[in-house]
Parts: structure tokens; C-alpha cells; sequence
């Protein structure tokens, strides 16, 4: 297998485990070699960044509330989801600790809940919290708190699930979608591990789950085999012991990250092993970086909208706020992505559905609003634009479409070619 | 059970999420109309469109019970007046907003199955959407009815069409796939930006499949924009983005491709609250796009079938909403469609659980799809699944 050198690697580590190279970023890290930069960017922890204010929780539209509150009450949550996305992209593309976020998008992705059914700005952000802090340690301490996260049980009608009147929702979802993969429990299962489900209620105001005990299936239930009087914690233990899980974490996560080509039978037990008993996502991360496949020239991977926004903005130093919203809003709703509304539970597309001829015009768009906004003063040719974004070489093919370019024009073509769309 | 990545995503219920990425062709304009050339479809193939209504259409606020004193009873501040409703007869009416519809009943042109469904109905989107997607009631399946009939009569992925974004499931066959045209508006830029975005689109020796891919999709976008002309033009005034979609159908219907199915969709039916208004502002723009498709297919043997993943429940909940129910009406229309009812109503005193019983199984529309536009064997693409709606086509 051909090897990529090390500063290609360090450029493919900042994309894949960050959102890119801010300016110089690149040079400074390959400095001391990949082995060193992975060193420095594994032990990233997530900046001090405090959440954004976005005030308080707009009181519930009863039944007898009129359509003047009720449109104020959509209001307002539009304006606070807004800024939550706002503060978000910001984030991603000012700091300087890049993995922690990438892997709180991935994971946002992972246990996709969308703020179009939770109606919940705050609650959105709380989650996002809880996936920054937990997101690059213990996969198991993850799990049981999503399970129980406030945005989680109104996404898969947690808060309907209760003794005598269990909804599968979000047992199912859990299995099938965040741990085990579709294929590896039953009908059954699912229906046990729904009881276990039972019983828990969100305070809106005080953005928490309490397990309500009348509520609760207190009852005996059996999940893949094991039988007792589960809850949550004790379901999330019985799935995640299961040989399934592991697989099925690292396969997710290599699908995202590294290539939409799965691993090897043989690299996917590696993977496994990086994971380990204590379910390390540490460890997963580390093992990844260590597979030969992670510096094949051939492991490419499509850049999700997100990630290519985010990205242009790092090495543009662009700042998403200062952006025109509705207009960056409508550019990432174009391409298909916004952060805080997965199309589904299921998460977003991936890799070459990316790529549909609409998305191709709609990314010129956006590229052109963050390029007008940007200082690019010093890209004065096509070779500039290319140590800008991070991009080696041009093909014949972009050298002539970039050829009669200037300014933020060239620059904005820059973001559409193929070279920077695909991450090397 | 050996599934696949493709598989894991299609049977997770996520619509279109993995399908073009496991290997669905996007469709080149230049492709469908050179095949057109070469391949015309026969004036005596059928067409099937099917109409994915997103989020659980409230069935008995649509083909609508009014008179039935059960119906007033279980949703009082949401039912319609027997006076408001468009009358279709056996004590039935349409949602007042679908006069185009009412004409087309009246002209014998559309059918209403009622009580669709399947046994042991799950109340989840993703699931529901998926089996009625998979044509799978009882296990996941990682392919689609429609992915199905492809993958049993060859591989063609121009056969059939999605006109959505990304590709849904109900396309995406083991080994085929269905092809996705966009509906948006294309308007390219021109001078040296536009000189330059088309020169992205040259293919480039040596370079690897996701970057030919990129280079791909934007000479794809070229050719669309420039050669599709009306087809895709952007929508004007205030036209929704069903009509849109049918607008490119009726377009490549009219070209004479050879595609025999297409898939389009409306969403937002998930209406938990506040549902009368929106409800029939999403059926007025069905209505709408659906009886300007259909007058401009007349004489093309297309058919159009419109479902839902699940109906809702009988009673209204607290919020002047329904939750997720089970069974509903799914529309078939076409100039050979034999307009009337098929299956019975189900009763609204005789409930499971709060929910309507299903009298007609999903797969004897598909069936009749099957065998009776498509030309298929439905016993190869529904897992021996052979019943069929008697006399339902001419």
C-alpha cells in the first residue's frame, strides 16, 4: 500500500479529526512529523468556550393560546436556534482544540436529534454539551446519557413511554441506530428494552430527565438473553457488552472520518482492540490514526457541507457570525446541512450523495458570500490560492478554470474544485 | 441476516440517506434523453409515479367520514361538516381542499383504496416509512419494492427516476439502483465565473473516484441547466415543490424516456398540532399539483400512486392534533385507472387500541402496480406476495 508523506498526513489529520488548517496551522504541525502532530492533536480537550445565553425557555403554547402567541412563541425559538447554530459554527471554525468539536458534530450526527421536533434551542445545546464533554472518553458514559439526554426523549417520544404504555421509539432507535446496528436483536428485544425505557419525564425550564417511579415498568424484563428489572443504565450495559457494539461503533465512526469504504476484517478487529473493555473513544481514535489505510493516498473522503463551510472559514479566517445569517443559513440549507436538524434519526447522507448536481451550484453560492467577506488581499494567484486552502497541487483541469480569476472570485472557485471539496 | 452498510442504513428507515452513496447513479441529462433516442419507451409501457406523503397523512381528515356521528365524536374541535366536504358517496367526502381531485373522481379517473396498511402497524416514521418503503412488514429489508423490480428486470438505473434530492429507499435495489435528477431552479453564472465553473466540470485523468465524482456532478449541473430547458426551469410564483417535481416528470414523460417509474414527495403531514389548517393547505397543494399533472399526461398511461407511512388516530389529542395512527387511503390515478372505491372502510366503533383496522394489505396495490403498469411479476419483487385490487387498472 503507497504511503502519503508526512506533511499530506498531518494536512488529511486536520481535516479528518478537525475542520481543516486555520493559517499556518499546517506548517507549524508537521514540523516535528505525524507521529508528533497526532500526539499533540490526540490530546486535545474542548476549549473554555462558555454557551451562548439564548435566554429563557418560551413559555408553551396552550391550547387556548391564540395564533398571534403562538407565531410570537416560533418566534423566538427560530431566533434562539438561529443563535445556537451561530455559536456553534463559530466554535468550529475559531478554535484551536479542532478534534473535540469535530467529534461533537460527529456525534451530533451519531445520535442525530433534530431541534425541528424538540422545539428547543436550549435543549439542543444542552445535548451538544453533554457530547463535547463525553465525546472523547468513555463511549459506555456517552450512551447512558444520551439515553436519558432531555432532547433525546422528546426527539423518540421518551417522555410518552410508560407502565402499561411502552413506546418502542427510542429502545428501538437506541439498538438499531446508536449501539448494536439493524439485525442484531429482536422484535422482542426491542419491546423488553422498552419497559426498561419506561418512566422518564423532561423539565423544559430546568433542561432535565427525572425517572418518575409510578411511571416506571418496575416489572422483570429479558434484553438479549439477560433478565432482570432493567432501567436504562442497565439496558445500556446488556447492549453495550453485546460483541455487536464495538464493531458497530468503529465501523461508524471510520465511515465518517476516514473513508466510506468500510475497514478490513482484520483493521476493524484493531480498531476493536484501540476501543477496548473500557470503551475507550481515545483509543479507537488512536488506533484509526495508526491503520495503514489512513495514509493511503486512495482513503479520500467526501467533505460534508458543514465541514467544507466550516473549513473555508478556517483558512479564510472568517468568522461564521459576522456572515450575513439568513444568507449563510440558506447556503448550508442549499447544500442540504444545518446543524441541530438531521433530516432523520438516522443522521445525515454521506459521501457521494453529497455530490448531486444542485449542490454543486448551491456550493459555488456560499463560497462566493464567505470569499466576499474574507481578506484576500494576498491571494494574488492561482499558486496562493492553493496555500490558502491547503491545496498542493492544481490539476491541469482547475489551473485552467482558475486561470482568468482575482480576488474573491478566484478564491471562491478555489472552494469548488474537486481538490478542495474531497479531502485528500 | 447479512446486511450490509447500504443495508444497515436503507432498513434503518433513513430516507435516501445511503443509497446514492452505496452506488446510485446520478442521472446525466445527455443519458436520459440519448436513451430516449435509442430506446424510447413504448407508447404501451406504462408510467408509474409514486407520491410519498412525509410524516403520516391524517387519513380520516382526507377521504372524510363526516356524517358518521363516531367521527364527530372522536375529534370534535378537528372534523369536518357533512356540508363542507366534497361528497364521493358510501357516506364519504374529500378534504375540501381537494376539488381537483373531486373533478377527477367525478370522471372516473381516480380510485381510493381504503384502510391500507399492514398487520401489526408500528407507530415509529422511520419504521413505518420503511416497510411501506421495503414492502417488508415483518423483518428489515435492505431494499426497496421499486429497487427490487430493477434489480429483477436488469440493471438500468435510467428506468427509474427520483426527483428528490438524494435518492429515497424504495428505489435502491440490491444490485440497481434508481437515478436522482434535481428540481431546483439552475440558474448558472456567467462571464469569466461562469467560463470557469464549467471548467471544473472537465474530467481529469488519474483522479480518484470522489474527485471525478465532484467534476462529474458539475457538468452534470451544465448540461442539466443548459439542455433541460422548461423542464426544470425555476418554479414560478408561488408553485410548491410537488408541482416542481411533476413538472420535471411530466417533462421527461413528454420527452419519451425510457424510465417506466419516478418517485416525488411532499412532507410535513406529521401534524401532532394545530392540524385542520395545515392539513389542508399540504392537500390543496396536492390537489393542485397532482390535477395539473395529470390533465398534462392525459393519453400517456401514467398512473400516480399517492400513500402515507401510517394514518393517524381516530381521536384528536390535546393539542388539536393526532398522534400516529395505522391505516389510510392511498390514492391511484390515471386515465386507465378504473375510478371508484377498493376496500373497505374501516370501522370507526371497532378499534384497535384507538386505532383504525387495516382492510386492505400495502402489497396488493403494489401488486397491482406490478402487474398491471410495470408489467412485472410481483411475486419476484414482494417476497411471493401475489394478491391484487380486481380490476383496479383497466
Amino acid at each position: 500500500m503507497p504511503q502519503i508523506d508526512d506533511k499530506a498526513a498531518t494536512r488529511r489529520l486536520l481535516d479528518r479529526f478537525g475542520f481543516g488548517p486555520r493559517p499556518g496551522e499546517l506548517e507549524s504541525l508537521s514540523q516535528q512529523g505525524f507521529a508528533a502532530a497526532c500526539e499533540q492533536v490526540l490530546a486535545q480537550r474542548p476549549d473554555g468556550t462558555p454557551l451562548p445565553d439564548l435566554g429563557a425557555e418560551p413559555p408553551q403554547a396552550g391550547k387556548k393560546a391564540s395564533t398571534a402567541e403562538r407565531k410570537q412563541r416560533q418566534k423566538t425559538l427560530r431566533s434562539q436556534q438561529t443563535a445556537a447554530a451561530q455559536w456553534w459554527l463559530d466554535r468550529m471554525a475559531g478554535t484551536a482544540s479542532a478534534l473535540p468539536e469535530r467529534l461533537t458534530w460527529f456525534w451530533h450526527g451519531h445520535f442525530a436529534t433534530s431541534v425541528q421536533k424538540v422545539h428547543s434551542a436550549r435543549l439542543m445545546l444542552h445535548q451538544n454539551q453533554t457530547l463535547r464533554g463525553l465525546g472523547g472518553g468513555d463511549f459506555g458514559a456517552l450512551a447512558k446519557a444520551m439515553i436519558v439526554d432531555p432532547a433525546m426523549l422528546l426527539w423518540l417520544d421518551g417522555q410518552q413511554n410508560k407502565v402499561g404504555a411502552a413506546n418502542e421509539n427510542l429502545a428501538r432507535e437506541f439498538m438499531e441506530l446508536f449501539t448494536l446496528g439493524v439485525g442484531h436483536y429482536s422484535e422482542t428485544d426491542v419491546r423488553e428494552a422498552a419497559r426498561a425505557l419506561t418512566g422518564w419525564l423532561v423539565n423544559r425550564d430546568a433542561m432535565t430527565a427525572e425517572l418518575v417511579a409510578k411511571r416506571h415498568d418496575s416489572g422483570s424484563k429479558t434484553v438479549l438473553g439477560i433478565t432482570g428489572d432493567l432501567d436504562a443504565g442497565g439496558f445500556v450495559d446488556i447492549v453495550l457488552n453485546r460483541p455487536d457494539s464495538p464493531r458497530f461503533v468503529a465501523s461508524r465512526l471510520w465511515f465518517r472520518l476516514v473513508s466510506a469504504t468500510p475497514p478490513s476484517a482484520d483493521a476493524l478487529g484493531r480498531l476493536v482492540a484501540g476501543y477496548g473493555p473500557q470503551r475507550s473513544i481515545g483509543g479507537l481514535l488512536r488506533a484509526v490514526l495508526a491503520e495503514p489505510a489512513f495514509r493511503d493516498p486512495a482513503t479520500t473522503l467526501v467533505k460534508q457541507p458543514v465541514e467544507w463551510a466550516v473549513g473555508l472559514m478556517r483558512a479564510l479566517a472568517v468568522q461564521p457570525s459576522k456572515l450575513p445569517v439568513t444568507q449563510l443559513e440558506a447556503g448550508l440549507r442549499g447544500l442540504g446541512q444545518v446543524p441541530f436538524e438531521p433530516p432523520s434519526v438516522g443522521g445525515w447522507p454521506a459521501a457521494q450523495s453529497w455530490l448531486t448536481t444542485s449542490a454543486g451550484l448551491a456550493r459555488l453560492h456560499l463560497a462566493q458570500l464567505i470569499a466576499a467577506h474574507a481578506d484576500v488581499s494576498h491571494i494574488t494567484s492561482t499558486a496562493a490560492a492553493g496555500q490558502a486552502l491547503g491545496v498542493d497541487t492544481w490539476s491541469q483541469r482547475s489551473t485552467a478554470a482558475l486561470a482568468d480569476l482575482k480576488g474573491a472570485e478566484l478564491v471562491a472557485m478555489a472552494a469548488c474544485t474537486p481538490e478542495y471539496v474531497v479531502s485528500q | 441476516m447479512k446486511i450490509s452498510r447500504r443495508g444497515f442504513i436503507l432498513a434503518s428507515g433513513v430516507v435516501g440517506a445511503g443509497a446514492l452513496a452505496a452506488g446510485a447513479t446520478q442521472v446525466d441529462w445527455t443519458d436520459l434523453i440519448a436513451a430516449a433516442t435509442r430506446d424510447p419507451r413504448s407508447p404501451d409501457a406504462g408510467v408509474l409515479v409514486v407520491c410519498t406523503l412525509y410524516g403520516g397523512n391524517d387519513g380520516l381528515n382526507t377521504v372524510i367520514p363526516a356524517a358518521d356521528a363516531a367521527y364527530q365524536k372522536a375529534r370534535p374541535d378537528l372534523a369536518y361538516q357533512p356540508h363542507e366536504v366534497l361528497d364521493l358517496g358510501d357516506g364519504l367526502g374529500l378534504n375540501p381542499g381537494m376539488k381537483g381531485l373531486k373533478k377527477l373522481w367525478d370522471d372516473k379517473r381516480l380510485a381510493v383504496v381504503r384502510g391500507v396498511g399492514y398487520p401489526k402497524p408500528d407507530h415509529s416514521h422511520f419504521r413505518s416509512m420503511a416497510i411501506w418503503q421495503t414492502a417488508s412488514p415483518d423483518s428489515p429489508q435492505p431494499t426497496g419494492w421499486l429497487g427490487r423490480w430493477l434489480d429483477v428486470t436488469g440493471d438500468d438505473p435510467l428506468r427509474a427516476v427520483s426527483i428528490e434530492p438524494v435518492l429515497p429507499p424504495l428505489m435502491a435495489g440490491q444490485r440497481a439502483a434508481g437515478a436522482t435528477l434535481p428540481v431546483t431552479g439552475l440558474k448558472l453564472p456567467n462571464g469569466a465565473v461562469g467560463k470557469a465553473f464549467e471548467l471544473l466540470g472537465q474530467p481529469q485523468a488519474g483522479e480518484s473516484a470522489d474527485r471525478a465524482r465532484v467534476a462529474r456532478s458539475i457538468a452534470d449541473l451544465h448540461t442539466t441547466a443548459t439542455k433541460l430547458g422548461p423542464a426544470v426551469k425555476p418554479s414560478s410564483g408561488n408553485k410548491g415543490q410537488l408541482a416542481a417535481q411533476l413538472d420535471v416528470v411530466a417533462g421527461l414523460v413528454e420527452a419519451g424516456v425510457p424510465t417506466r417509474a419516478y418517485s416525488v414527495s411532499l412532507g410535513g403531514f406529521d401534524t401532532h398540532a394545530d392540524e385542520k389548517g395545515t392539513q389542508q393547505r399540504l392537500l390543496t397543494e396536492l390537489d393542485q399539483a397532482l390535477s395539473a399533472f395529470v390533465d398534462r399526461v392525459r393519453g400517456k398511461k401514467v398512473v400516480v400512486l399517492v400513500y402515507s407511512e401510517f394514518g393517524r388516530r381516530v381521536g384528536a389529542n390535546a393539542s388539536d392534533g393526532t398522534d400516529h395512527g395505522t391505516a389510510g387511503p392511498v390514492f391511484v390515478i390515471g386515465d386507465n385507472v378504473n375510478g371508484g372505491f377498493y376496500g373497505e372502510q374501516p370501522s370507526l366503533t371497532d378499534l384497535d387500541n384507538g386505532d383504525l383496522k387495516e382492510s386492505t394489505d400495502f402489497r396488493d396495490v403494489y401488486a397491482t402496480m406490478l402487474r398491471d403498469v410495470l408489467g412485472a411479476d410481483p411475486a419476484q419483487v414482494l417476497a411471493g406476495h401475489t394478491t391484487t385490487l380486481s380490476g383496479l387498472l383497466a
